[in-house]
């Protein structure tokens, strides 16, 4: 084994265009052939003993500190263990709607701001475009219609957000057993006046993703791409269910490993596994093992493990995108954006459904049942299955929690990611060039991670990519 | 304060990350004043749809913590600014302003007002004591500058 002391550094820090931060570091021998190309997390670690000891009730509230990114996931899936906790396993019909709502509104905007303002620019200008115009701005002047349809509907599902949560930040509409403010006949007019809009939006971008797979397919196939297994929640009848249901795991094939599992028992299917070099933890299938048993999760696990998508237009865009693959599950990196935009579509037809129900005004908010001493929520978060686990003290405080983020799910398939890109575009080239680096970014945006926030007060954070050779020194530097 | 004119005050930024908190808690004490004619806003970070709210103002203040800059905070004039590389989890003003004139049309004057903070690397929703000095001379600015906006192009001097 060569001593990687003897390689040439390549550090890409922090990755753009995510959510959060990261730093790609790839090794490079002094042919400049890749030995090594890994992903590391700039995780903030603590929240977990930050939690212990706050009473139960604050959870739903306190998590959304975690991440401002998708405060809302956190949100749900601490207030759906608390459920557990306050004794409630079905909510009334108006709080489990209100919610759904909460979370289709959080899905809708996560995913249009990633695709129209993240991912658009890899995809309508190329990976190796320069940097000036590979951006949101290139967008903005050569797609300006993209650019404020990506706007809009980002705004639109904060708006769903602030009004069923109560407000953008600090949110408090789930509560422990039911949520505290059903949906006014005003606000529910209000987001009915722009659905066709949002909806015709929706299929526009779902176009934009399929048509670029399709036509570009002899490259994107291999792009960054392997086989893996796949994890997801789904509904007892296997439909895709976003906010909750049952585990389901299916192999590369689309062999189920479990099926049907409740989420309560997720420890005798789920371990992490630590590995020195990676403050993020590597999840997997226990009855699989650490090399066998990791998973992807997110929008592609997500539509290749469900039976069945519950809404027409999101059906008939998953039977299309199955058909690729003669059925099978798509195991390509880039058909996350493809599925993503399913998942889009299915939210702004789920959000349609939600508003004309009646239950959304009704006032039987919230219930009470027996106090127990554990709780555990899971839901489809916007980059995958989001698990809060806690345990609560008679004292009403909370004594442990363990949470599994969406993307310590997704760090192993980005970290193979990473490795293949480097592998296939970037090993032995003489020169290294920003479009080069780009690759490797192109294909970890694909899961659009969530690296953790960090504070991102003024004068912190910028992009630095670095090459250094095998003696330390530094003979390039990129910096933005 | 001239309710004709619309001011947007965002108060940005992570309360749980102790001074990270400045920019909403600014926020906070500004949407008690219930002034007319003023907007007020918070959320963990700057995002894309932003961009429509700053548009539909005249005047914007994009309230942050600070890690450097000057103490007890600062004023700064916002320029748009086509950003190289981009990312949603941090929108820089001058970023937004640029997406607002380019998408919305937008005639908006922006500016920073950076608070001063000092702790930012745990988890913790309290500010430092120093970064709460910061604050309450903060929001009195504030006060001062919505009253009379001419005083967001003048020199600050800091009580």
């Amino acid at each position: 084994m060569q001593d990687t002391n003897d390689l040439k550094r390549i550090v890409i820090e922090p990755v753009t265009r995510v959510e959060g931060h990261g730093k790609v570091t790839i090794l490079l021998d002094e042919q400049n052939r890749v030995k090594q190309a890994r992903l590391h997390i700039v995780e903030f670690r603590g929240f977990e003993r930050f939690i212990q000891g706050r009473p139960y009730w604050e959870a739903p509230v306190l998590v959304q500190r975690l991440c401002g990114i998708c405060p809302v996931s956190h949100h749900l899936a601490a207030a759906k263990a608390m459920d557990l906790i306050v004794g409630v396993d079905k909510l009334t019909p108006t709080a489990e709607k209100i919610r759904r709502l909460m979370h289709y509104g959080q899905m809708f905007q996560s995913h249009s701001l990633h695709f129209f303002h993240l991912a658009s620019p890899d995809l309508l200008f190329g990976f190796d475009a320069p940097v000036a115009i590979r951006n949101v701005i290139g967008v903005a002047a050569k797609h300006p219609d993209l650019a404020v349809q990506g706007v809009m509907m980002r705004k639109y599902g904060q708006e769903i957000i602030k009004a069923t949560a109560g407000k953008k930040i600090h949110g408090t509409g789930a509560i422990p057993g039911g949520v505290n403010k059903n949906l006014s006949i005003a606000e529910r007019d209000m987001f009915l006046k722009d659905i066709d809009q949002m909806t015709e939006w929706s299929r526009g971008a779902l176009k934009i993703a399929k048509d670029y797979t399709i036509e570009n397919l002899e490259a994107v196939a291999p792009f960054g791409s392997f086989d893996s297994n796949h994890l997801s929640l789904v509904r007892d009848d296997g439909a895709m269910d976003l906010y909750h249901g049952n585990l389901r795991a299916i192999d590369a094939q689309g062999n189920k490993i479990f099926d049907q599992v409740d989420y309560q028992n997720y420890l005798e299917y789920i371990t992490e596994e630590v590995r020195d070099w990676s403050y993020m933890k590597f999840p997997f299938i226990k009855s699989l093992g650490p090399e066998n048993g990791w998973y992807r999760v997110g929008p592609l696990a997500r539509v290749n493990a469900c039976d069945f998508i519950d809404t027409p237009e999101a059906e008939a865009a998953r039977k299309e995108f199955m058909a690729v693959t003669d059925g099978k599950p798509n195991n390509l990196t880039m058909a996350y954006h493809w599925a993503r935009m399913i998942e889009t579509l299915h939210s702004i037809e789920k959000i349609r459904e939600l508003l004309e129900d009646p239950d959304l005004q009704g006032s039987d908010l919230v219930l009470k049942g027996d106090r127990r001493p554990e709780g555990i929520g899971l839901l489809e978060a916007p980059r995958g299955t989001l698990f809060h686990h806690y345990k609560v003290n008679e004292d009403d405080q909370v004594v442990m929690a363990n949470l599994i983020v969406s993307t310590t799910s997704n760090n192993e398939p980005m970290n193979r990611a990473v490795s293949k890109v480097a592998m296939d575009h970037i090993s032995g080239k003489a020169e290294i060039t920003e479009g080069l680096l780009n690759h490797i970014e192109v294909a970890i945006r694909a899961y659009d991670p969530c690296l953790s926030c960090a504070t991102h007060a003024l004068g912190k954070m910028p992009l630095v990519v670095r090459l250094v050779d095998h003696e330390g020194n530094e003979v390039a530097k990129k910096s933005t | 304060m001239d309710s004709a004119r619309r001011i947007l005050l965002i108060g940005y930024g992570n309360p749980g990350r102790l001074d990270d908190g400045l920019g909403p808690a600014l926020a906070a004490v500004a949407e008690t004043w219930q002034m007319e004619g003023l907007t007020v806003d918070a959320d963990y970070q700057l995002t894309v749809e932003d961009a429509s709210d700053v548009a539909a103002n005249d005047i914007v203040i994009f309230a942050d913590a600070s890690v450097n800059g000057a103490e007890p905070y600062f004023i700064e004039k916002v320029e748009p600014k086509e950003a190289l590389s981009f990312s949603s989890h941090s929108v820089e003003p001058s970023v937004l302003l640029h997406m607002a004139q380019t998408l919305f049309q937008a005639k908006t004057r922006a500016y920073i007002l950076g608070i001063r903070g000092y702790d930012f690397n745990e988890f913790g929703e309290r500010l430092s004591p120093r970064a709460a000095e910061n604050l309450e001379k903060a929001i009195a600015y504030v006060r001062l500058i919505l009253d009379d906006p001419r005083l967001l192009d003048m020199p600050v001097e800091p009580n």
